[in-house]
């Protein structure tokens, strides 16, 4: 396979989790802001910003968080790089490029999701509208996940995608747990205490999680069972163990298929060595947020050790 | 839903009788229901934009896609007219890639002065690196788009070659399956020859024109400048349908003499190259020193022979609008045979009395640049404004080498659907033409391009021209 189109392939899922990720948050968001006061929901609004990362962008644009702004500068603002629009605007050119290593479900289902996105963000979001958006963009990942999975060869294009996939999502479960660690940090001797039950909630929601959750906890929402949940729960689908194990299997698989390992393999062998045997009481131990951040640095590392290992670029 | 024109159409004959070619597909439209065929006019619409097969259009600040208009009455070639067409083809592809040789070594025909020399020499195309070296199996122009147009029920004739890169053949592949998916019955009750085979036999007439020494199973590139260009949908979908790569310039790269292409697991060997990038991006180092685009060195690996480029470097000089009017002396230099399929008249404006006759009769004539191509750059006179003739005297005035003029052919036309019923819209045809050492292939159909606005004689998708079906019947 090409070096070009292997890095398509791993792009074209690294934005669909992106998109995908960004719209959960969102939803979170929203369900939140709804419920509060409008000082709060501000405040709600600026957190939902700052954790899809848009935060310089849109401030160079607006002086004030209402939701209807927020919103829109999120799904389909043109000055955002980042916004829903935009990502899966790039999910589609990279499914162009490696257009000859897909199956043509798959590019049916990213050129369809597409047009549908594409017409509805063409126009500002309004309040009724946009939690249709948001489930459309949903459906989309899962209809184009859902179309990868059911038709794809598995050749080393598959796990190119894969990886790209966990990447991402390992990134974004970290990010969102990193922006509201300060409520989580207060350290295990806050255990128990009265903090905002309402933020947990909002956590979970933006990985999905929520109800995977309350089952595993009978609904206990505390500080310690949400992070050993979204770090070390290598059940849970979103959680940075699962993520890193997906991500080992495919790197692993590349590694058979070439015949030989590569940086990416050395690299994600250390952090398993670093990360395999944490308790969540040792990540407290250490600091929540530095954890997160070595985390964050290491996922970030592999992916560009992957790049090179694979010949991505000239 | 008769209909009366004073040209040639191609389903009624001049008493509104239907032709044998639209027997039994008129009796089978007749028993539709129009309502039905609306909504399937749509459906088709949705089909092609779903699946993205769309051309880009580069406007103010973005590009664009749009689809090419679908038309849902197939056009009908009978195996007779067929066999006719595919003889004067063969022979025209043939006098092409004998000319190509000849430019390239000892030019008997600009000897023999049936040929100007300086057409040669004032033409952008030509290259004369290429003197002196023989491509592997000899070939020069690998795939071939002729136009056709036609006047009458036996008058066909030769619009351009397209010796170049001819584009347009996914649309020949993608209208079948999208007939084939909205009317299944018809492709049953009517012997339509199949063209669904046309990757399997480019694939098959690429590896046969692989360099001598190629080891095994020879490795096919299609060469596309990236999804930006107006025709990515067909160069990945002909890559796709071919099993063979797609790669930009970026991905290829000249190393121990050989092109070789970026992979995951480091530089492999590519042995034959569809290229649909223009020449002055192939090689930096050959045509354009101030160019990053390209692949530096490809030539030198070129004229080793130790890769094969489709088509060659430097076809273009016959798709030159000049070079096309000596189209029939050519043929004739090197078949020995006068031209199965003739020309247009062509006068050509570099000649004294013809810029006279040119000038004179602006308004009836079609005038076009000698390097121009997809219906830009052209006057037609008949249907262009006093100022519009003005200016373009002026210009034809000023360089009247760069101009030829031909006559306002009156086209064919066959029915479009629209939703008022069946209207007549003029029309073109380009059969698709394979050459390698194994010999000429023509796929029986080709891309019927029509004008879908009434009276026009303009087909070219740039300029809202739509698409048609192509149909060749079984015997």
């Amino acid at each position: 396979m090409l070096g070009r189109t292997a890095n398509g392939l791993f792009w074209m899922f690294r934005y669909l989790e992106r998109a995908e990720n960004t719209a959960r948050l969102l939803d979170a968001g929203l369900r939140m802001a709804l419920t509060r006061d409008s000082a709060t929901a501000e405040e709600e609004w600026r957190s939902v910003i700052a954790t899809s990362g848009q935060r310089g962008a849109y401030e160079a644009e607006h002086d004030d968080y209402s939701g209807q702004q927020a919103w829109n500068f999120i799904l389909r603002d043109k000055n955002n790089p980042a916004s829903v629009r935009e990502m899966f605007g790039a999910v589609r050119t990279n499914a162009r490029m490696a257009r000859t290593n897909i199956s043509s479900e798959v590019w049916v289902a990213v050129n369809e999701s597409w047009m549908e996105l594409d017409k509805v963000l063409s126009r500002p979001v309004g309040a009724n509208a946009v939690g249709d958006v948001i489930s459309m963009v949903r459906r989309a990942g899962t209809l184009v996940h859902g179309a990868f999975d059911g038709s794809m060869l598995r050749n080393e294009g598959y796990h190119f995608a894969r990886a790209g996939t966990y990447i991402e999502r390992a990134e974004s479960t970290a990010r969102i747990l990193d922006m509201k660690y300060f409520l989580l940090l207060p350290s295990l001797r806050h255990v128990g205490s009265s903090l905002d039950t309402g933020q947990w909630d909002q956590v979970l929601r933006s990985v999905a999680g929520a109800s995977a959750y309350s089952w595993l906890n009978a609904g206990q929402i505390e500080a310690r069972g949400i992070v050993e949940f979204l770090v070390l729960d290598d059940r849970f689908p979103r959680s940075l163990a699962f993520c890193r194990n997906a991500l080992r299997t495919h790197l692993a698989a590349l590694a058979r298929i070439h015949g030989q390992e590569g940086e990416c393999n050395e690299l994600m062998r250390q952090a398993d060595m670093e990360i395999n045997e944490l308790t969540v009481e040792d990540i407290f131990e250490q600091g929540l947020h530095e954890f997160l951040l070595d985390y964050i640095g290491r996922n970030a590392a592999i992916g560009t050790a992957i790049g090179e290992d694979y010949r991505f670029l000239a | 839903m008769v209909l009366s024109t004073s040209n040639f159409d191609e389903m009624y004959d001049a008493a509104g009788g239907i032709r044998p070619a639209y027997e039994d597909y008129c009796a089978w439209y007749d028993e539709q229901q129009t309502d039905l065929l609306k909504r399937k006019a749509k459906d088709a619409d949705e089909s092609f934009r779903r699946t993205g097969i769309t051309f880009n259009v580069y406007g103010e600040d973005e590009a664009e896609e749009r689809l090419i208009p679908f038309d849902m009455v197939p056009r009908i070639i009978t195996a007779n007219e067929w066999r006719k067409l595919t003889r004067g083809i063969e022979q025209r592809v043939r006098a092409l890639n004998a000319f190509l040789y000849d430019l390239c070594h000892r030019q008997e025909i600009i000897r023999a002065g049936r040929l100007p020399e300086r057409l040669l020499r004032n033409n952008d195309a030509w290259l004369p690196n290429m003197v002196g070296f023989t491509p592997p199996g000899g070939i020069y122009t690998h795939i071939v788009g002729i136009d056709l147009v036609r006047t009458g029920p036996d008058e066909f004739f030769v619009l351009e070659d397209n010796a170049r890169t001819p584009s347009g053949v996914s649309y020949m592949l993608e209208n079948r399956e999208t007939m084939m998916s909205m009317f299944p019955d018809l492709f049953s009750r009517i012997g339509v020859e199949s063209v669904s085979n046309y990757p399997r036999r480019l694939a098959r007439s690429l590896a046969a024109c692989a360099p001598e020494g190629t080891a095994g199973k020879p490795c096919v590139a299609v060469l596309t400048p990236g999804i930006y260009n107006s025709a990515y949908f067909e160069h990945a979908f002909l890559a796709d349908q071919m099993g063979a790569v797609l790669v930009e310039a970026s991905d290829l790269r000249v190393v121990d003499g050989k092109v070789q292409m970026r992979c995951t697991d480091g530089y492999t060997p590519v042995d034959v190259i569809y290229r649909r990038v223009d020449d002055d991006y192939l090689d930096p180092l050959t045509f354009n020193p101030d160019s990053v685009l390209g692949i530096p060195g490809i030539m030198d690996v070129y004229r080793a022979g130790n890769v094969t480029i489709a088509n060659a470097p430097g076809t273009g000089v016959s798709d030159d609008k000049a070079i096309y009017s000596f189209m029939p002396e050519i043929v004739e230099f090197y078949t020995g045979e006068k031209p199965l399929l003739p020309n247009v008249e062509t006068w050509r404006c570099a000649d004294d009395d013809s810029l006279a006759h040119v000038l004179d009769n602006l308004d009836e004539l079609v005038v076009k640049e000698v390097h121009g191509s997809g219906g830009y750059g052209m006057l037609i006179g008949p249907t262009a404004s006093k100022r519009e003739i003005a200016k373009f005297r002026k210009k034809l005035e000023a360089s009247p080498e760069n101009y030829i003029a031909q006559p306002t052919l009156s086209l064919s036309t066959c029915p479009i659907f629209t939703k008022k019923g069946l209207a007549p819209r003029h029309l073109d045809l380009r059969p698709f033409v394979l050459v390698s050492p194994d010999g000429i292939d023509i796929t029986p159909g080709g891309l019927t391009r029509v004008a879908l606005k009434e009276g026009s004689l303009v087909v070219n998708s740039s300029q809202g021209g739509g698409t048609k079906d192509t149909w060749v019947l079984k015997d």
